[in-house]
């Protein structure tokens, strides 16, 4: 089980939070004018990184904020947590 | 390579089991081969044997970076059916059940196939629906299947809980009489016996570095043991497909997880068949050597440790209690992990990639095992013939950038 440091509630086991996957994964701006490759990668391709890895949390049975957090997929090792967009 | 039989087993026998040789030769590489399969598991070691088999392809190396059967053919709980909704899935599992079944014969190895069914209970009315639904599309497809109500599931497995106090009843379930479980080892180790006796290099402990890619064509692979020529490369792996697919340059829909399963002492035979609750979510068997082997989904994380949430292994055990309240005194003897490639359609990914002389045959997600001579046999083709085999054409990575996806989530009788 993960401790994960929520930057609104503090350290709390993994059971309370949702797991967003890959971070940084924009909507298109002008979603008309993608054609079937982009949307492919947009909707399906992933890095699914081995080793340092940022993704998004959801703190559903807490504050219910999403936030962020860089995870090696090899140890689990949590390096840092923070807000979206800081 | 010696042949099994009751005369050998018995000539040993009598002079002491001291002629057994390795069942296959572990080779260092080459450094050219037309055909190179990354992966030593069941799927990469079929996909050689039928290469060499059905294809007539002789200069072929498996290249794997443990030993043979160290990865997830080695740690999943071996329940093979082919009871799936959609056509493309029903028809490529049924191709698999239908070597599977004669598997044993056609490696000289007993791979301990054993047909003793698989239940998937309903436990809503729109579980019976559903399941009743799959019913009737895999009779279509010529897979046989039935519908049992709660007082045949408790007929056919006398130790069920089907009481209607239970939180979640047991309303019915669906019954593959054809389906069952297999030795996982002896088939990694059956295939990789057959595809050594046809003169594929088998190479240990051999890890693949990276991948050279040049005017978007494979041109060499760089391992562990120097640096390998290479025509046609199949890449055919449970769980790094993502990483491997960096090397050579190209994107994969996959996201990579753990996935555990345990095993609880062993006890005398208590169940006969194979149980699966999508609700509840657990599967449960037991093996030949009274284990009760025990499974249910994928850490929700991306991880690529082999190793995984306890939490996870809390609730099946939970669902398996609620099922089996008989089971409450069992002391479980170990728990694993695997890490398997997930797409986003819960169906595997066989064929072309961008990169010309590189084949993909991986996603299997959380249920490849069942696949394993099926998913060979058609990859195989594929590498051959350049061209999708029929049954895997529809499995092809094109099909997220047109939309026609497979989507067996929710349709696999199982939660994948």
């Amino acid at each position: 089980m993960l401790v994960i440091k929520c930057p609104f509630c503090g350290e709390r086991d993994e059971s309370e939070f949702h797991y967003g996957g890959e971070a940084d994964i924009s909507r298109p701006k002008e979603p008309s004018k993608l054609n079937d490759r982009e949307w492919g990668d947009y909707l399906f391709m992933r890095k699914n990184t081995k080793g340092l890895f940022s993704e998004i949390w959801y703190h559903s049975s807490g504050c219910r904020r999403w936030f962020r957090v860089d995870r090696n997929t090899t140890t689990n090792d949590i390096t840092r947590v923070f807000e979206i967009n800081k | 390579m010696k042949k099994f039989s009751a005369l050998s087993i018995l000539a040993e026998g009598l002079t002491g089991n001291k002629g057994w040789k390795p069942h296959w030769n572990s080779v260092e590489p080459k450094n050219q081969y037309e055909v190179v399969i990354i992966g030593g598991g069941g799927h990469g070691l079929a996909t050689a044997y039928y290469l060499a088999k059905n294809h007539n392809i002789n200069n072929i190396a498996v290249l794997e970076r443990n030993w043979i059967g160290s990865g997830n053919t080695g740690r999943n709980t071996t329940i093979v059916r082919s009871n799936y909704l959609l056509n493309e899935s029903s028809r490529i599992y049924e191709h698999s059940l239908k070597l599977w079944e004669g598997l044993s014969k056609e490696l000289n190895y007993n791979v301990m196939f054993s047909q003793r069914g698989v239940l998937n209970l309903a436990h809503s009315l729109q579980e019976i629906r559903d399941s009743k639904r799959r019913v009737f599309a895999n009779k279509l497809n010529k897979i046989d299947a039935e519908w049992l109500d709660s007082i045949d599931v408790k007929k056919y497995c006398k130790i069920i809980n089907t009481s209607k106090e239970s939180r979640y009843p047991v309303l019915g379930a669906t019954l593959q009489k054809r389906a069952g479980t297999a030795r996982h080892d002896a088939v990694a180790w059956g295939y990789a016996r057959g595809a050594s006796n046809l003169g594929v290099d088998i190479c240990e402990n051999c890890e693949v570095i990276g991948l050279k890619v040049e005017k978007n064509k494979i041109v060499s692979i760089n391992t562990t043991k120097g640096d390998i020529k290479v025509k046609k490369l199949g890449i055919v792996v449970a769980g790094h497909g993502s990483v491997l697919a960096q090397m050579a340059g190209f994107k994969l829909p996959l996201e990579t997880h753990t996935l555990q399963a345990l095993v609880s002492e062993p006890i005398k035979p208590i169940l006969d068949c194979v149980v699966m609750s999508n609700a509840v979510h657990v599967y449960v068997s037991q093996s030949d050597k009274g284990e009760l082997v025990i499974g249910a989904g994928i850490d929700s994380i991306n991880s690529y440790q082999q190793k995984g949430n306890f939490s996870i292994i809390s609730g099946q055990m939970g669902s398996l209690l609620e099922l089996f309240p008989i089971f409450s005194k069992l002391k479980m003897l170990r728990t694993w992990g695997g890490i398997v490639d997930v797409s986003p359609d819960a169906s595997p990914i066989i064929g072309e990639t961008p990169i010309e002389g590189i084949f993909f045959n991986g996603g299997w997600g959380t249920g490849g095992f069942k696949a394993t001579p099926g998913s060979g046999w058609v990859f195989a083709h594929t590498i051959a013939n350049n061209h999708p085999h029929n049954l895997a054409e529809p499995f092809s990575l094109n099909r997220f950038y047109k939309g026609i996806l497979i989507d067996e989530h929710g349709a696999a009788a199982v939660a994948h």
